[in-house]
């Protein structure tokens, strides 16, 4: 790179007249609020849409179709065609990597709700309705549903993979306090408000522009010119914004892309898909449910020695993402803390459900519960407070190196962790708590005090890239196109901050467009909360090649030195003349200096190496912490929220309004993953929550009244990141872990020296049977 | 005279449709018919409130607005009210609302997808002018998720712009509204379609509608739709005669009875509200805590009992408490105790042509008490796992008569027969009287496992409930034994 750019790139916003740092609102929050933002639905339809609906097999779970009489579908009022897998010209795959998921089931289904036709009709009802015709009869095999039943038969979406440092078990053999525990993690369902969708345009030449809510629309176009035998070329795939996506919509937007691809491609006409809810609930992957083996050793004061741990996903009946999301599991199981001798085993496990998928925190809080659980666990045998046993446990001076090998090389946590303990006034409060324990025989106040450290860069290291695209209009208006997506985290309002910003313009004379890939190509998914730090990057560099050549022309003019032109408040000042941004883009175009420029950036420093386990594989890392306390009725298992206390660490802020929706939203979510969020299966495989009826997403009263949020006071990211600021997208969610801790706390005190057996998601019922267990002789 | 049209009011115009198919959703209307694209599809069953409206109605001559699910609307049933959508909420000038004005500023938005919903309901509560506190607030959105801020900027935006006296178009036109809303109440049986093919029929008075229903018992009455417009967006039924309850005059009748409340069954829940919290606080809470104010709105008692649900949130504290049912055909009537017209899974005691007109439900006398509980995943807008409610006569410490009934416990609502008779006599501070009262309850019920509960925790905490209102019985205050829904007054004992 350049190295003026490899300067401006460390530059830190000032105060004043910035756009950078700036709580700027939501770039579409007036068009949210007034109904007007475009969700892929509502755009216009074309002439002679047609609509796609997928049809599945009613019953069955898995085993071989042996009839499939679609003869009543294909009579039914309105229907135009009826798609297989034998109307698929070429590939018939819509996985992320590996290549086994079929768009539409060939021979056998693997899972209860896999699409084995669609059908193509004037209008979505007709379509919906014609799907229930169908007769699909399967030899049914008897599915193994849980985490337990695939572990028995052995067979694994990808092969077991483990991280390994000193002899975990001689030494934890050695040490005076062993002990060893499991659970059970449940997983969780997205519920993005806006379900899958998508609308194909079948162009002329045979060329095919699919509108897609996707965070990978690269992906789509690859996908979907692979299905048609196409060159890549062919095909554009556009998003200007998701209702939500949270991972759910980074590989699994794919098969409705794709059928809706396949419905245009057949009939030349336009098609759209949009899943009714319960189709998708039961069509798509969910966040990974995880049972976790542990033991552990320690010393008296309840400082680790030794970890061996086992982590157990059930990954569904394909791998889709679930190499990535296991090895990030892996990558956390430490949280914060130091293990000087530990084997973090990950398996993979094949079961015959819906193949789970990315969810934001991608497997990191999956791994952060047995860390948080061993607190705990330790906590309780020792009869310690649960914050002293976390406090002597975090990476410090000196224990400072992870399991897999990559030096933490700050202490920002472990002064975060003293701030809030502060700050939350937790020593008083304990106390408190301890007294009104004493006091009430029906109702048990606990809580927590719980750290995350969360890794930011791809585990995959070819993904850590991306491309902009910026021009400048002779009027000084400008416009921004880079390959992240916007699905609601203002990924879109930040890099338009940093746009506007390099040019020293107001942030409104920069447009923000849709995601296409005909803009800017070969994007990577927006993932891995990256979406900043990957794309204002690249715009950043994008736009600086712009004002360079500007302020260069302008220095020409002038005759003043290039240093002496800035630019800022809407105006560049040249020497002592100051003249506005739209002139000298005018003057630009007269004295024909290119207004328009791509920018690309590779995070730097990431050598890991999956092979070796060895190698860097994260450019920093994100901190925060969080102290819950709740209170249970000890007779209903019923559980509520009193205070909650988050701080959290941003780096320098790009946009504080939007970083902090960041950690509430997260941290709500992760609420709801670990305490009302039950995702149910029954025993032939069928998932039985497949609405909102039934899955219970929090609302506004599941969230405490008493809810402090704060920023960490911080000096800016160590890394030359995006103006120093840090990613946070996912690691906020894993601030809930403190709310199932406390919970843990508060049914520990019933039965001092026990460990209760809370499993998550802590329903009523979760805890009404961990209070069981501490009772049990 | 029957008019063949359904007329409302949207935009300021009287919208009058003569083509409205029996299964159409108002949402469908908005955005495939009109093109109304803000108001959106979350889930098409009435969880997510993406899809709220308000309907504006006038009730004794006052404009109210509340909020809808537009998705298990159907489009007929919104004949004589306003429709307010997101998108006309904006004034003529590009203006915001003052609601959507706070959304945005306090940075509610995210996505954006349940926004319009949001707004939608937050405009109700502008227009409600009364309290607008932190509950009140909560109460409002608990009927619309929202997956990305975690509520906080949204609960204060609306606190901030849901104080005080509606100030909006809205407010200024309220009178004029009203007048032509007023005009819209012609008294006329509506039915569009025909009486043969299927048709979509509003009864204007209760002798029509058992006229129409004694020729057509094959029709599907529909009151609030929160549980037919399921049938038809996720069963995809056709229902081809579809008769409304909402317009007959005399169904919705809402009045005090020597003894207690008459409730029509066309009487929302909502407005069922008032006579519940004459009779007890916890029927104030179990209310607040039956789906969400969409659902409230529109849903009502009457479809509540006839449509048999096996947990149907009222029904054990409606039993408990000794209700009556009164049931119509043609123009024979009959009335019987509540808990003898659940016979089993999905089978009612309501013959062909029969229908529910109402129940009588009585007032607690002073020697008695009355407690239920709801357990639930989720406190707000879930259904229950299981229910419990008590209604215990005391004399002396002593438990006289004794009236329990539970949900979720069995394929219907049911009273706990022998746990009753082993709670009748029990003195209160009797503890092993309370224990063969829970073993008893172990021989009323065998529940089932099913994605709310087991059947295990479902035994176990009927029996501790038990246990919860026998302490309130005995004069502990709710403070010490719940963590919601506090009775009015009731602090924490001393330590």
């Amino acid at each position: 790179m350049p190295p003026d750019l490899a300067q401006s790139d460390r530059t830190s916003p000032v105060d004043g007249n910035h756009a950078v740092g700036r709580a700027l609102a939501h770039d579409s929050a007036a068009g949210h609020v007034r109904g007007t933002a475009r969700y892929i639905d509502d755009v216009p339809e074309p002439a002679a849409l047609l609509h796609v609906a997928p049809g599945h097999a009613a019953h069955a779970a898995c085993g071989q179709i042996t009839t499939l009489d679609l003869d009543a579908v294909r009579a039914a009022p309105g229907v135009v065609a009826v798609l297989t897998a034998a109307d698929i010209p070429a590939k018939n795959d819509c996985s992320p990597v590996f290549g086994d998921d079929p768009i539409l089931a060939e021979s056998r289904i693997a899972f209860h709700g896999q699409v084995v036709f669609a059908v193509v009709a004037h209008s979505r009802e007709e379509a919906r309705r014609a799907c229930r015709l169908a007769r699909i009869e399967v030899e049914e095999e008897e599915p193994r549903v849980s985490v337990e039943a695939g572990l028995a038969s052995g067979d694994m979406v990808v092969p077991d993979y483990q991280f390994l440092r000193g002899e975990p078990q001689a030494a934890i053999e050695r040490t005076p306090h062993a002990a060893s525990g499991s659970l059970h993690v449940g997983g969780q369902e997205h519920f993005y408000l806006e379900g899958q969708v998508a609308l194909a345009l079948p162009g002329e030449d045979g060329t095919m522009h699919v509108l897609s809510s996707t965070q990978h629309p690269s992906e789509i176009q690859h996908l979907v010119a692979a299905m048609l035998a196409k060159p890549d070329s062919h095909v554009v795939c556009e998003c200007r914004r998701m209702g939500g996506a949270f991972g759910g919509k980074e590989s699994q937007a794919a098969q409705w892309a794709c059928l809706a691809a396949l419905a245009a491609s057949v009939t030349g006409s336009a098609a759209k898909i949009r899943l009714d809810r319960d189709d998708d609930m039961v069509m798509t992957g969910k966040r990974h449910d995880f049972r976790i083996d542990y033991s552990y050793g320690c010393d008296g004061e309840g400082r680790l020695v030794a970890v061996d741990a086992a982590l157990s996903a059930r990954c569904g009946c394909s791998a889709d993402l679930s190499m990535a999301v296991c090895d990030r599991a892996m990558f956390h199981a430490d949280n914060a803390y130091h293990y000087p001798n530990a084997r973090i085993l990950s398996r993979r496990v094949r079961t015959d459900t819906v193949s789970n998928t990315a969810f934001r925190g991608f497997g990191g809080p999956q791994g952060m519960m047995v860390a948080e659980r061993m607190m705990d666990d330790i906590a309780c045998r020792l009869g310690q407070d649960p914050l002293d046993v976390r406090k002597r446990n975090l990476y410090g001076r000196g224990r400072d190196v992870t399991p897999y090998g990559m030096k933490v090389p700050d202490n920002t946590i472990s002064r975060l962790v003293r701030e809030l303990e502060k700050t939350s006034d937790y020593r008083e409060r304990r106390r408190a708590i301890a007294t009104f324990n004493r006091n009430n025989r029906f109702l048990r106040k606990g809580m927590s005090l719980t750290p995350v450290k969360f890794g930011i860069a791809f585990t995959l290291k070819h993904l850590n890239q991306a491309g902009a695209l910026v021009h400048v209009y002779t009027d000084g208006s400008v416009l921004v196109n880079h390959g992240g997506t916007e699905m609601g985290q203002g990924l879109h309002t930040k890099v338009a901050q940093v746009v506007a910003e390099e040019f020293g313009i107001d942030f409104d004379r920069v447009q923000i467009t849709a995601t296409k890939t005909d803009m800017v190509p070969n994007t990577t998914p927006t993932a891995a909360s990256s979406g900043s730090d990957l794309n204002g990057m690249a715009a950043k560099r994008a736009a600086a090649t712009i004002r360079d050549r500007m302020a260069a022309l302008a220095g020409r003019l002038y005759q003043v030195p290039r240093a002496e032109v800035r630019f800022a408040g809407g105006m560049v000042e040249i020497g002592k003349r100051s003249i506005s941004f739209a002139e000298l883009a005018k003057t630009c175009f007269l004295e024909r200096i290119s207004l328009s420029s791509t920018g690309y950036f590779a995070t730097p420093k990431i050598t890991w190496d999956r092979a070796s386990a060895s190698g860097r594989p994260f450019l920093y890392f994100a901190y925060g912490a969080a102290c819950s306390e709740v209170t249970i009725d000890t007779l209903t298992g019923e559980m509520r929220v009193d205070r909650v206390d988050l701080l959290h660490d941003v780096g320098n802020s790009l946009n504080p309004a939007i970083d902090i929706g960041q950690i509430e939203g997260g941290f709500v979510q992760g609420l709801g993953w670990l305490t009302t969020e039950e995702l149910v299966f029954d025993a032939k495989g069928r998932l039985a929550t497949h609405a909102p009826s039934t899955y219970k997403i929090p609302v506004a009263s599941d969230v405490p009244e008493d809810f402090r949020v704060a920023l960490w006071k911080s000096r800016g990211n160590r890394e030359a990141t995006i103006y120093r600021s840090k990613a946070v997208g996912e690691p906020p969610l894993m601030l809930a872990i403190s709310v199932f801790s406390a919970i843990l706390n508060a049914i520990a005190g019933l039965n001092p020296g026990r460990v209760p057996a809370l499993d998550a998601p802590a329903t009523p019922e979760a805890i009404v049977r961990a209070i069981r267990s501490m009772q049990e002789a | 005279m029957t008019r063949a049209s359904v007329r409302f009011l949207y935009r300021g115009e009287v919208v009058s449709l003569t083509d409205v198919g029996a299964n159409e959703t108002l949402l469908d209307y908005l955005r495939l018919r009109r093109h109304a694209c803000g108001t959106k599809e979350g889930c098409a069953e009435g969880d997510c409130g993406a899809c709220t409206v308000a309907l504006g109605t006038l009730r004794d001559g006052r404009l109210e607005y509340a909020p809808v699910n537009s998705c298990i609307c159907l489009l007929g049933m919104i004949d004589g009210r306003e429709l307010v959508a997101v998108e006309d909420l904006t004034g003529p000038d590009g203006a915001l609302h003052p609601v959507q004005d706070a959304v945005s500023r306090h940075h509610g938005s995210q996505c954006g997808f349940c926004t319009p919903g949001i707004v939608m309901s937050l405009f109700t509560l502008y227009h409600a002018g009364g309290r607008c506190d932190r509950q009140e607030v909560n109460d409002t959105l608990a009927g619309n998720l929202c997956r990305c801020t975690g509520y906080r900027p949204i609960v204060d935006a609306a606190l901030e712009a849901c104080a005080g006296a509606p100030g909006d178009a809205f407010a200024a036109r309220r009178r004029a509204t009203a007048e032509r809303l007023a005009a819209l109440d012609d008294g006329e049986d509506l039915l569009i379609g025909d009486e043969a093919a299927g048709f979509f029929a509003a009864p204007a008075t209760v002798d029509a509608l058992a006229r129409l229903y004694a020729r057509h018992p094959d029709a599907t009455l529909v009151a609030g739709a929160t549980d037919v417009g399921l049938w038809i967006t996720k069963q995809m039924r056709a229902l081809p005669k579809i008769i409304h309850l909402g317009r007959a005059a005399g169904l919705a009748d809402l009045r005090e009875t020597g003894r207690g409340f008459h409730i029509g069954a066309g009487v929302t829940y909502a407005r069922a509200e008032g006579a519940m919290a004459a009779i007890d606080p916890d029927l104030v809470e179990l209310f607040r805590r039956l789906g969400a104010r969409q659902v409230r709105a529109v849903g009502t008692l009457g479809g509540n009992i006839a449509n048999g649900s096996p947990i149907g949130d009222t029904m054990p504290a409606l039993i408990a408490l000794g209700t009556t049912l009164h049931l119509r055909r043609s123009d024979a009537t009959r009335s019987l105790p509540l808990e003898d017209f659940f016979i089993d899974y999905g089978k009612q005691d309501l013959g062909p042509g029969e229908f529910v007109t109402g129940i009588d439900v009585p007032r607690l006398g002073s020697d008695e008490i009355f407690r239920c509980y709801k357990i639930s995943k989720r406190f707000d807008q879930d259904i229950s796992a299981l229910l419990g409610a008590f209604r215990f006569t005391l004399e002396a410490g002593r438990v006289v008569v004794a009236r329990a009934a539970f949900g979720g416990m069995a394929a219907t609502p049911k009273r706990a027969a022998a746990t009753e008779a082993a709670l009748e006599g029990l003195r209160l501070e009797d503890r092993h009287g309370w224990d063969a009262a829970c073993e008893a309850l172990a021989s009323d019920f065998r529940p089932i496992d099913d994605m709310r509960a087991s059947a295990w925790y479902r035994l176990e905490t009927a029996q501790a409930l038990l246990r919860k209102a026998l302490h309130e019985a005995g004069g502990e205050a709710s403070a010490a034994t719940r963590i919601v829904g506090l009775r009015p007054g009731e602090t924490v004992r001393a330590a």
